[in-house]
């Protein structure tokens, strides 16, 4: 990776359009697909061209009417029996056969395990450039139409923007939770177009056996309010507090890398560069220092609030509510005020129900 | 007997990478190179894989000479031949062109060593952190694929199948499928071993197989390299830190910093927001 290659013109007005994969499991859609719907809208819109969206599975019709509520002109879906778990094989077949015959000039994919699994296999059978991971996308307007693909990169100390000029279509991988879907609109409107799956069961080598949810799985990219615990918990029992506090405002708790690497708490509730990157509403960092590592994480809050005993801990420059204190006091008194407040909003809202009727 | 390549790089430890506040370019200087982490995971299976069916081992490596060193590291630990791919030629590659030239050493550590029938890569580097190397390579070599996976559960020579369970976002899922086939291995997989002092010994001694660009007579020029890398890197930035306004909750005991909060909170309009009650905030 270094200069541009020599500049060269090239004509790519067969290549229209900006096709999101629309990724799902036993037809219940990632967020990332919408959250890429709605970010490929944006691009879309300036680049005055359509927004594509592709539906690959078993029984996942009510998918395509999603992706048009969530901001697709036009849904390619493809739908077979082989086609109900993700394989690369057969998937990567239909993907191919849709990218040659609709000629997007872009296309972009979660980078979740799948995504990634599927546009590398892709990009290289079409061969085209793929930027892993990217954390912002951009378009550049007519002539150039390009795609500025930009992500972290030197374990998140650097951002750098990538371009793939030669070759089309464009395509990215884009980290989950980055990017905001389009409010649900069912009044949108939009062409369904059915694929053939060309592909045969005893075609496909690869057998899925079985599937076991995590269980403790926590959805902290969806959460809107997350409360976060970190070395400063001194240990898992006070994950408890934390329980709590989440619990009283429905929420889901989180942790920095040094919390789960001390095995207080699973690795699905990390939070940052290694963990998840998650935008709440409300985020709650309590006994953690703040290092870059953690915040790229989670900078995106709306709101932040910080616990810590050390005033000049670096959370403090990312929180918009900054608590100098020890969270053993703190967190409890603030479980039980929310408790409180919360019975007291429910009463207010029932007197004022009885009194205007 | 089966024959498993191992795909390893070696990479500067970004984690100890620092930027230089002033000019805000990385200081590479002191930079301690490693093998990326999740190779030696790969590695380490098919040592285990070796020890358990009996395999023969190639590791194999795109970069400039100094990667020698790594090779050698993997040597110490077990591995029985290992060869670096160099060239001026290679340098710039992204990943679209790493893979072109690492399936074409693949194919040649074939010819040299016979048949290869798991390729082992790393989920994804330090540096390049893509993880579109080994799809890549799967895809020029038309390899089955098994990407992310923290378990291999069975490797059946005679019926040339494998089994693995794939760590995805939301759970683990089993698959089978046959060979040839490539996995990118998480650090789940194992626990990678230290060498032992006949291993270190051997490893010292041990000269790699160097590879050049006149060692492939049908390579394509411009598939390699910079010149055969669709991407491009146009900028790059430190991005700033987001500067927030923090406001002080400082109440004398954790009640009424509670309460300050939330008043706070409840000046924000976020109840309404996170739907703790609905319709407006009342609260003053
Ligand atoms: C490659 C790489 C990737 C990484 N990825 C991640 C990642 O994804 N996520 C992540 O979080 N980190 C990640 N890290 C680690 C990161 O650099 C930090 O080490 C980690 O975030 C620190 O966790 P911490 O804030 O919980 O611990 P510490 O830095 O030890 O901070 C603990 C804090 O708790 C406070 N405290 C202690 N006791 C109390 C008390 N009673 N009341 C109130 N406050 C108290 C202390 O003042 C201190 O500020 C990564 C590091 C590397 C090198
Ligand atoms: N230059 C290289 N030489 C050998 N293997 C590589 C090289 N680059 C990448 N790989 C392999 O591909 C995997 C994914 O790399 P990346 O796509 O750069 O994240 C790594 O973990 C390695 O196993």
């Amino acid at each position: 990776m270094a200069e541009a290659v020599q500049e060269q013109a090239y004509d790519w007005s067969e290549y229209r359009g900006v096709l999101i994969y629309v990724e799902q499991r036993e037809g219940l859609a990632k967020p990332v697909s919408w959250q890429l719907l709605g970010q490929g809208r944006r691009l879309a819109d300036k680049l005055d061209t359509q927004l594509f969206a592709a539906v690959i599975g078993a029984q996942v019709e009510h998918l395509a009417q999603d992706a048009v509520a969530y901001g697709a002109d036009r849904v390619y879906i493809c739908e077979a029996e082989e086609l109900r778990d993700y394989r690369t094989r057969p998937y990567s077949r239909v993907m191919m056969q849709l990218i040659e015959e609709v000629k997007p000039e872009i296309v972009l994919f979660g980078a979740t395990a799948t995504g990634r699994d599927l546009a590398g296999a892709i990009a290289t059978h079409l061969p085209t450039g793929l930027t892993a991971d990217t954390t912002e996308l951009d378009v550049e307007p007519d002539p150039s139409r390009l795609l500025l693909a930009s992500r972290p990169a030197f374990s998140e100390k650097m951002m750098a923007t990538i371009l793939c000029k030669q070759y089309r279509p464009q395509m990215a991988t884009a980290r989950a939770g980055v990017f905001e879907a389009l409010p649900r609109d069912n009044q949108r409107s939009g062409e369904v177009i059915r694929l053939d799956n060309r592909m045969q069961e005893e075609d496909i080598a690869a057998k899925v056996l079985d599937f076991v949810e995590d269980q403790a799985s926590v959805n902290l990219e969806e959460a809107e309010i997350i409360v976060a615990g970190g070395r400063g918990l001194g240990g898992p029992e006070a994950f408890r507090l934390l329980g709590e506090l989440a619990a009283a405002m429905g929420g889901e708790v989180g942790a920095s890398r040094a919390a789960v690497d001390a095995g207080w708490i699973g690795h699905e509730h990390q939070v940052g560069q290694t963990g998840y990157t998650v935008r709440p509403k409300l985020y709650f960092a309590i006994g953690i220092s703040g290092a870059v590592q953690h915040t790229v994480g989670m900078s995106n809050a709306d709101c932040v609030v910080a616990i810590n005993k050390d005033k000049d801990a670096p959370i403090f420059q990312v929180a918009h509510y900054g608590i100098v204190g020890d969270l053993f006091q703190i967190v409890p008194a603030l479980t039980e005020e929310m408790k409180r407040r919360k019975a007291a909003g429910m009463q207010a809202m029932h007197e004022e129900g009885e009194v205007g009727a | 007997m089966l024959h498993i390549v191992v795909c390893i790089k070696q990479v500067p430890d970004s984690r100890e990478i620092r930027i230089d506040p002033a000019t805000n370019t990385l200081i590479r200087q002191g930079v301690p190179s490693i093998v990326n982490f999740y190779d030696l995971h790969g590695l380490e299976e098919a040592l285990r894989i070796k020890e358990e069916t009996g395999a023969r081992v190639t590791v194999v490596t795109m970069g400039p000479p100094p990667a020698e060193k790594s090779l050698k590291i993997c040597i110490g630990l077990g591995a029985d031949e290992a060869v670096l791919v160099t060239d001026r030629g290679f340098a710039g590659a992204d990943t679209l062109a790493t893979s072109y030239v690492l399936a074409k050493t693949i194919e040649k550590v074939e010819q040299e060593w016979g048949k290869v029938d798991i390729v082992f890569c790393g989920k994804q580097t330090l540096d390049g952190d893509t993880g579109q190397v080994g799809p890549g390579i799967a895809c020029r070599l038309d390899l089955e694929q098994l990407t992310y996976v923290s378990e291999v559960k069975q490797v059946n020579a005679e019926q040339r199948t494998v089994q693995v369970g794939r760590k995805l976002e939301d759970g683990i899922e089993t698959v089978e499928t046959r060979m040839p086939v490539l996995i990118t291995a998480l650090k789940e997989l194992n626990q990678v071993r230290r060498a032992s002092l006949p291993g270190m010994i051997r490893g010292h001694r041990y000269k790699p197989t160097v590879w050049t660009t006149a060692d492939f007579p049908d390579l394509d020029r411009a598939r390699i390299g910079l010149k055969g890398s669709p991407t491009i890197v146009a900028k790059t930035w430190v991005p700033e830190a987001k500067s927030v306004n923090c406001q002080w909750i400082d109440g004398e005991d954790a009640q009424a910093q509670a309460n300050q909060l939330y008043d706070g909170l409840w000046d924000a309009d976020l109840p309404a927001r996170l739907g703790w009650v609905q319709g407006g905030a009342s609260h003053g």
